[in-house]
């Protein structure tokens, strides 16, 4: 890697003026209702079809950090801290299929935009809601981080930013931050939706070309074998690398799987995607056309694989090995002046993601912190003020972590992000089915939880860190390691379903639930289901 | 049940047909989660070691047990109002 590679830089400049422009032109892309409400900011005026909501959610959920970890895990330490994100990715559709639907039907009976609204409609709990709420960002933040990580090692790549000195290091990424915060401040929800189609287009013009020189330049076979080598060997494997699982680490991959399929509709951008939908047909047609994302994520992941292949050096500007950087570093080896192509597809793919992650946070913030705690009664417009500058709040927040925290750290805590969102499952989806839980158990059980969770991941040692170092650890009078949301929203579920029963003897008020159970079937056309007319009717 | 209505409103599918759309999607799962049965080198297909494939597999049959349950729970819903399939833009 010497100097900086002007064509690529060439190619991800104009690639990302384009996006701006789209970015800032989003505004008026299917305009109906009032920008100034929360509704059209928000969730665009929550009238996308299958095919924009595919775009979306797969724009949504595929992030730089896939294209960028995902592969480099595969490359240091291969299945179980790699391809565990495949399995993970295939069952994460079948079940959010089920409770999905439910989950667009009362929010749409009632307005809901966030997963505590709908929690606090529920149970008529405010706690139990600012806890949903609080995870939510909490989770998010790190998670936007990992974002700028990505934009980070193509710039590195590329040649510039990553060390010399602080001004030129972090200017470029400031600038696509600006960007960013601008046009989602200005078009909402509408921006990263536009830009998704971009990006998608770019992405998978990358996976074709890149699958196409693996099978035929470099050969499966060969990258198999390649891998399976590196992996028999003694250091490899004591570094907890592996080819195919032994007996001892199934657990750890089922439960990584498991675990991360089931937070990931949990975390608020999803959600704000989900709404965004349509119908309940909307969302069930994506969970049959989203799996052609994980096919791309399988394909992105072995990438990786081929690295040991071809036998990539992932080096950074410092000089220091980061396998954080082995995909743009193959696309610079390996592809000439398609490498910009590749290093804008991960750059707007970043993007994407920031901007639909800071939007569902900022709906959080709003809605159940905002008009709850601090301003009640404000009225849409004033909720949309609110939530426009959360989302700048919450991507400076994000920018913070990437400034002022090691890289391996942001890593660590995007891993912990999992392991909290998981512990609102059971307040956000036990509740679509059954109001037989105790508001005040499932806050005690979401405590227990998000204490296990973070303590024992605090307590895990890798070769970079002291703590946050694997999301997985023992369980007690167990050798095998399992991820450790699993062992927490475990844990969550029994604390809560005790105190429930405890609760319920001792008669403690339950709290009114707003919903009825007709509320969770509603679909489109229904007359109580909340629409913008000007773009439904 | 509540007849259909001219505003579009739909009855829920039979529990029946619920339960069978049920287990169709959790079949990807319930797979996929029984690891010890596919941590397997050998056979290889296309150079991809077995427990690769395999996963890969899954993937489509996994989304064919999503469209078949999608095509239950609609075909049972079908014909009684609701939205209209073809309108999306």
């Amino acid at each position: 890697m010497t100097g900086v590679n002007k064509t690529a830089l060439t190619i991800v400049l104009v690639l990302f003026v384009l996006v701006t422009v789209v970015g800032f032109g989003a505004a008026r892309w299917r305009r109906a209702g009032d920008m100034s409400t929360l509704d059209e900011w928000g969730l665009g005026g929550r009238g996308f079809g299958t095919f924009i909501t595919w775009f979306l959610i797969g724009g949504d959920l595929y992030t730089a950090y896939t294209f960028v970890a995902v592969p480099a895990a595969m490359y240091g330490l291969g299945a179980v801290n790699g391809w565990f994100a495949v399995p993970y990715t295939i069952i994460a559709y079948p079940i959010v299929f089920i409770f999905l639907p439910r989950l667009w039907s009362v929010a749409h009976r009632h307005g809901y935009v966030t997963p505590a609204d709908v929690t606090r409609g529920r149970y008529g709990s405010r706690g139990l809601a600012l806890a949903v709420a609080g995870t939510g960002i909490l989770a998010t933040m790190p998670y936007i981080a990992l974002q700028l990580v990505g934009i980070q090692a193509v710039l590195e790549v590329i040649g510039i930013g990553g060390s010399g000195n602080a001004f030129t290091r972090d200017i470029p990424l400031f600038v696509a931050f600006a960007v960013l915060a601008a046009y989602t401040y200005s078009s909402g929800l509408r921006a990263p939706a536009l830009i998704a189609f971009v990006k998608d287009f770019l992405i998978y013009l990358v996976i074709i070309v890149a699958t196409v020189w693996m099978a035929w330049k470099v050969g499966f076979g060969h990258i198999f074998d390649a891998a399976q080598n590196k992996f028999a060997q003694p250091a490899a494997k004591a570094a907890g690398g592996t080819f195919v699982p032994s007996s001892k680490q199934t657990l750890a991959y089922g439960s990584l799987a498991l675990g991360s399929a089931l937070a990931l509709f949990m975390y608020p951008h999803s959600i704000t995607g989900v709404l965004a939908s349509r119908s309940r047909n909307t969302i069930r047609r994506n969970c049959a056309l989203l799996p052609l994302y994980s096919l791309m994520l399988a394909l992105l992941a072995l990438i990786g694989y081929a690295a040991i292949a071809v036998g990539t050096n992932p080096v950074g500007l410092d000089h220091q090995r980061n396998p954080q950087l082995v995909v743009p570093q193959l696309f610079e080896d390996h592809f000439g002046w398609f490498a910009g192509v590749a290093f804008a597809a991960i750059a707007i793919g970043a993007l994407v993601p920031a901007a639909i992650m800071s939007i569902g946070a900022a709906n959080l913030f709003t809605r159940n912190i905002w008009t709850e705690y601090i301003e009640p009664g404000a009225d849409e417009r004033r909720q949309a003020a609110v939530s426009k500058v959360a989302s700048l709040v919450v991507k400076a927040g994000a920018l913070a972590f990437v400034l002022f925290l090691d890289r391996q750290n942001a890593i660590n805590f995007q891993l912990l992000g999992g392991i909290w969102i998981l512990q609102t499952l059971p307040s956000i989806v036990i509740g679509l089915y059954t109001r037989w839980f105790h508001r005040w158990a499932l806050l005690a059980g979401w405590a227990v939880g998000m204490a296990y969770g973070t303590i024992a991941a605090y307590g895990q040692k890798s070769a970079a860190t002291q703590h946050f170092g694997a999301s997985t650890s023992a369980i007690f009078g167990h050798g095998n390691k399992i991820y450790i949301g699993v062992t927490a929203v475990v844990m969550n579920i029994l604390v809560a379903v005790i105190l429930t029963l405890i609760f319920r003897a001792l008669k403690l008020p339950e709290g009114v639930d707003a919903t009825e159970p007709d509320d969770y079937r509603a679909d489109e056309g229904d007359p109580r289901v909340q629409r913008i007319p000007e773009l439904t009717g | 049940m509540t007849p259909p209505t001219s505003n579009g409103r739909r009855t829920p599918p039979p529990t029946g047909i619920r339960v069978a759309a049920l287990v169709l999607v959790l079949i990807p799962v319930v797979a996929l989660m029984l690891v010890p049965t596919y941590t397997k080198q050998t056979p290889r297909l296309w150079g991809f070691p077995f427990f690769y494939w395999y996963q890969l597999m899954w993937l489509f049959l996994g989304t064919g047990c999503v469209v078949a349950a999608y095509y239950l729970l609609n075909r049972a819903g079908a014909g009684r109002g609701g939205s209209d399939e073809g309108s999306e833009r």
